[in-house]
């Protein structure tokens, strides 16, 4: 027993078993470095996404580029043989315009939707409704794509008796429809973040459902909407088989909804197969991407600082 | 009067989270085999104490240790292997905590960690604890179901049969009958009583009357400060040197 | 009157209050139903070229015949590299979040790469994959490239669904661990971890569809039109059931209407099948409390 042990032995065999180290002291000091390593593979990731593609397109980008041009003009010639231009003009304002009618043909009903799942139905409804708007949020690029062409396509020829189906306004409704899920979920999140005290406080000051709904839930959820949107941007503007597909090939800044045009994306898809390693065909495509990159990297930069709320007066 | 080397010696003791100031330069003796009370208002630092005896402060990246402990001798900051340290310290928290795995692998957990492998000596330990712990008659017969599972007396039960199995030289009892009912309570007291023979314990407890009942000196946490060390019957029969200590043991505020 | 009869203003609430809600719920339904009309069409447009054959058979006639399943098997290819690489990355990686990173700038910019990495365009994660793992590390147009580029992409699925699974493992549980000298590892070992593989299940399965869904980022690195033979190994290119819808409708003259509707479905059907296979085992889950 303790203590018939004389203090001396004892603190002895303490000192030993509190110094040893066994081996789960080593396999801990090992998984940690693993796990670190893992942790910061996200940021070596996206590092080097940056670096392969701009090593790719370091060579049109400081020799053939011209800054003016490219962001200036509609002539985007990389294949003509004696005066190659390389104008984004005209591939801007059709990923502009595609996105844009996206956009507005989703956001409403996506906040329609996140408002109705958040705080009205309940229970098995709301359940079976996040789940379908999850399974739609799964379907896959290029199945929106082919919708756009074989189902959209003659709809709308058919419709608004137009001779092409293949238009801002095809692919519009499509990004919408995909973009659409994700944003639903994101605000019907920043609506359930919503404290239930703001809604209980309000309904005991006498006000109705939709008022409630209106002048608290709505205001407090504000950031995280905001984000919801600027994601929901992100990522049309970032869509390629769904665009390419169903947006048309002429090139060109629409002037109806009608109108065939080419998003910045799908030109990189259409036309990187056709081109050689290192021609000026072939960098302006990569330094498309690096443009690419920057911008979607400044959306998501955006909606991050939104939703916590810096620089927003409360 | 007490002689001796003291299991736990602390020396000017700090903690801090962030900016606040839990403990302010705490020093007191812990000796062998003795029940040895913290008592104090909420916020007064008792269970930062605790935290800092077995160095968890390594797992709050908020917090701040300074000063020395020494257990059985040991600089604790000193030693290589931390997790020994540990192993021998059982913890038993206001929040009872049952671990989601069967009654039997809660009480099997530490001594699989030390290295027992053999089902039989498993069982023995499992059964002893258990049996220790004033829990085993209740759950004999369903060692498999899920330790979290079971009801806030129970857990805190399987808590301390989990300390037990650690065969620990320091038992840290942070509130435990916060949560817990009379009868459970009134039990777990009785195994403490038990137990004070072969192990140190430190019990922290916002009940005066507990600490009075099972402490043989107990200590007056005030606000960061350690008011007074006394032997508990001076304590609590006003041969107290600090009025605060007497105001609080009267009831006066708390 | 009696207080509590109904005034004027409160008839008139309850009717805005009804209005409102249908208008919501009209929206709500207005962005699924669009949907399951799809779903009909392709099924009704598609089914004359489904059989067990279609599965089983390779394109012929220049792909305006036969079956789809050189495509088929080049997925499961992909898929199934590209998940070696992301998941145990991705696990470490959701690991370290949630278990030793500390509250710095560090950890901070770890979550805004993933959440960058997420969202960069699917085009744009097909040139890296061409100019990493194509141009510099050599690999060729071939399934480790396009496999790994698709993993760099999928990536953050696999971190956030770990992750959100481990944190749902309460606090508790650790504490008592490390009280009793159990290591971060062990703690993880044999509590965290076996009470979240299910999550990370859910994530994995999520990926599995992202992964075999994707067009783009596999267009250029690895997945090839047409091919007669399947792949033999890491370094062949192959084709996959994405791209082959792509190419029979757009790239390929003559086909008859049902086959790229007969593709469409089995891609959309496969990835459907899959979410709601990870959507039931969440469900299912919910209901095995063990705590």
């Amino acid at each position: 027993m303790p203590g018939d042990v004389q203090p001396q032995a004892v603190a002895g065999g303490i000192a030993h078993d509190l110094n040893t180290r066994g081996r789960d002291w080593y396999v801990d000091r090992v998984v940690s470095v693993g796990v670190f390593v893992g942790g910061v593979s996200a940021i070596v990731f996206i590092i080097g996404i940056f670096v392969f593609v701009t090593r790719e397109g370091l060579g049109f980008a400081l020799g053939t580029l011209d800054l003016k041009e490219f962001f200036t003009s509609m002539n985007w010639r990389p294949t003509s043989e004696r005066n190659p231009t390389y104008g984004i003009l005209a591939l801007m304002a059709g990923t502009a315009s595609v996105t844009g009618l996206a956009m507005l043909v989703a956001v409403p009903f996506s906040l329609g939707a996140a408002i109705y799942i958040a705080e009205f139905a309940s229970g098995r409804l709301r359940e079976s409704l996040k789940v379908l708007v999850e399974l739609l949020a799964a379907i896959p690029s290029v199945v929106w794509g082919f919708i756009g062409m074989s189902i959209m396509n003659p709809l709308i020829i058919d419709v608004f008796d137009v001779p092409v189906g293949l238009s801002v306004l095809n692919a519009g409704v499509i990004l919408g429809l995909m973009a659409a899920p994700i944003m639903t979920t994101i605000a019907e999140d920043a609506l359930k973040a919503v404290p239930d005290s703001y809604r209980e406080a309000a309904e005991a000051m006498g006000a109705t459902r939709w008022q409630v709904i209106f002048k608290v839930v709505l205001p407090a959820a504000k950031n995280g909407l905001m984000a919801a949107v600027l994601l929901g941007v992100g990522r049309g503007f970032g869509e390629t088989m769904a665009v390419l597909m169903a947006s048309g090939h002429a090139i060109n800044i629409p002037t109806s909804p009608f109108d065939s045009v080419r998003a910045l994306t799908a030109t990189i898809a259409a036309e990187l197969g056709d081109t050689a390693r290192g021609s000026d065909h072939y960098g302006v495509l990569f330094t498309l991407g690096i443009f690419l990159f920057v911008v979607t990297f400044v959306i998501n930069l955006t909606a991050d600082i939104v939703v916590k709320g810096v620089g927003k007066r409360q | 009067m007490v002689v001796g080397v003291p299991k736990l010696s602390v020396q000017d003791l700090t903690v801090r989270y962030g900016g606040v100031t839990a403990l302010d330069g705490i020093s007191l003796d812990v000796m062998p085999n003795e029940i040895f009370g913290i008592i104090g208002p909420a916020n007064s630092g008792k269970t930062s104490f605790l935290r800092a005896l077995n160095r968890m402060e390594e797992f709050d990246s908020n917090m701040t240790v300074e000063g020395k402990i020494l257990f059985e001798g040991q600089d604790i900051t000193a030693i290589r292997n931390v997790y020994a340290l540990r192993r021998k310290v059982g913890v038993v928290f206001p929040l009872p905590v049952g671990l989601p795995m069967s009654i039997y692998e809660n009480v099997a957990f530490s001594p699989r960690l030390a290295g027992v492998r053999k089902k039989a000596q498993l069982d023995e330990i499992v059964e002893r604890c258990l049996k220790r712990a004033a829990l085993w008659d209740e759950v004999k017969d369903r060692l498999h179901a899920l330790g979290s599972l079971l009801s806030g007396g129970q857990q805190q039960r399987l808590t301390i049969a989990r300390a037990l199995s650690q065969e620990p030289e320091l038992l840290l009892l942070d509130e435990f009958s916060i949560a817990v009912d009379p009868v459970t309570t009134m039990r777990i007291e009785d195994v403490l009583k038990e137990l004070k023979d072969e192990i140190t314990i430190v019990l922290v407890t916002n009940l005066v009357q507990q600490a009075r009942r099972l402490a043989d000196r107990t200590a007056f946490f005030l606000q960061s400060e350690l008011v007074e060390v006394a032997d508990t019957e001076e304590l609590f029969t006003g041969s107290v040197k600090d009025q605060r200590t007497r105001d609080y043991v009267e009831g006066r505020f708390g | 009157m009696s207080v509590f009869a109904r005034t004027a203003l409160d008839q008139q609430n309850r009717r805005v209050e009804w209005l409102v809600k249908t208008l919501f719920l009209l929206m709500t339904v207005l962005l699924i139903v669009p949907v399951i009309l799809i779903m009909g069409i392709l099924i009704q447009r598609g089914a004359p070229v489904l059989s067990w054959g279609f599965l089983t058979e390779v394109p012929t006639n220049g792909m305006t015949a036969g079956g789809i399943f050189t495509a088929l098997i080049g997925t499961v290819w992909i898929v199934s590299v590209a998940l070696i690489a992301s998941v145990p990355i991705g696990v470490a990686a959701a690991v370290y979040l949630s278990e030793y990173a500390p509250d710095n700038w560090l950890t901070r910019s770890i979550n805004l790469a993933i959440i960058n990495l997420a969202g960069v365009p699917s085009i744009v994660h097909a040139l890296f994959g061409l100019g990493a793992f194509v141009v510099f590390f050599g690999f060729g147009r071939s399934i480790l490239a396009a496999s790994l580029t698709l993993a760099v992409m999928t990536l953050p699925i696999v971190i956030v669904a770990t992750r959100e699974s481990l944190q749902a493992v309460p606090h508790a549980f650790r504490e008592a661990c490390w009280n009793m000298g159990a290591t971060r590892w062990q703690t993880i070992r044999k509590v965290v971890l076996p009470n979240s593989i299910s999550g990370i299940l859910t994530g994995v399965i999520l990926e599995v569809s992202r992964t075999a869904g994707e067009t783009a980022p596999i267009m250029f690195t690895g997945a090839a039109a047409f091919l007669p033979f399947l792949p033999q190994g890491v370094l062949d290119q192959t084709m996959a059931m994405s791209l082959h819808l792509y190419v029979v409708s757009t790239q390929v003259p003559n086909v008859p209407e049902a086959l790229p509707f007969g593709v469409a479905l089995i891609l959309i059907s496969m990835v459907l099948v899959m979410n709601a296979a990870s959507i039931s085992f969440r469900v299912y889950l919910r209901n095995k409390r063990k705590w």
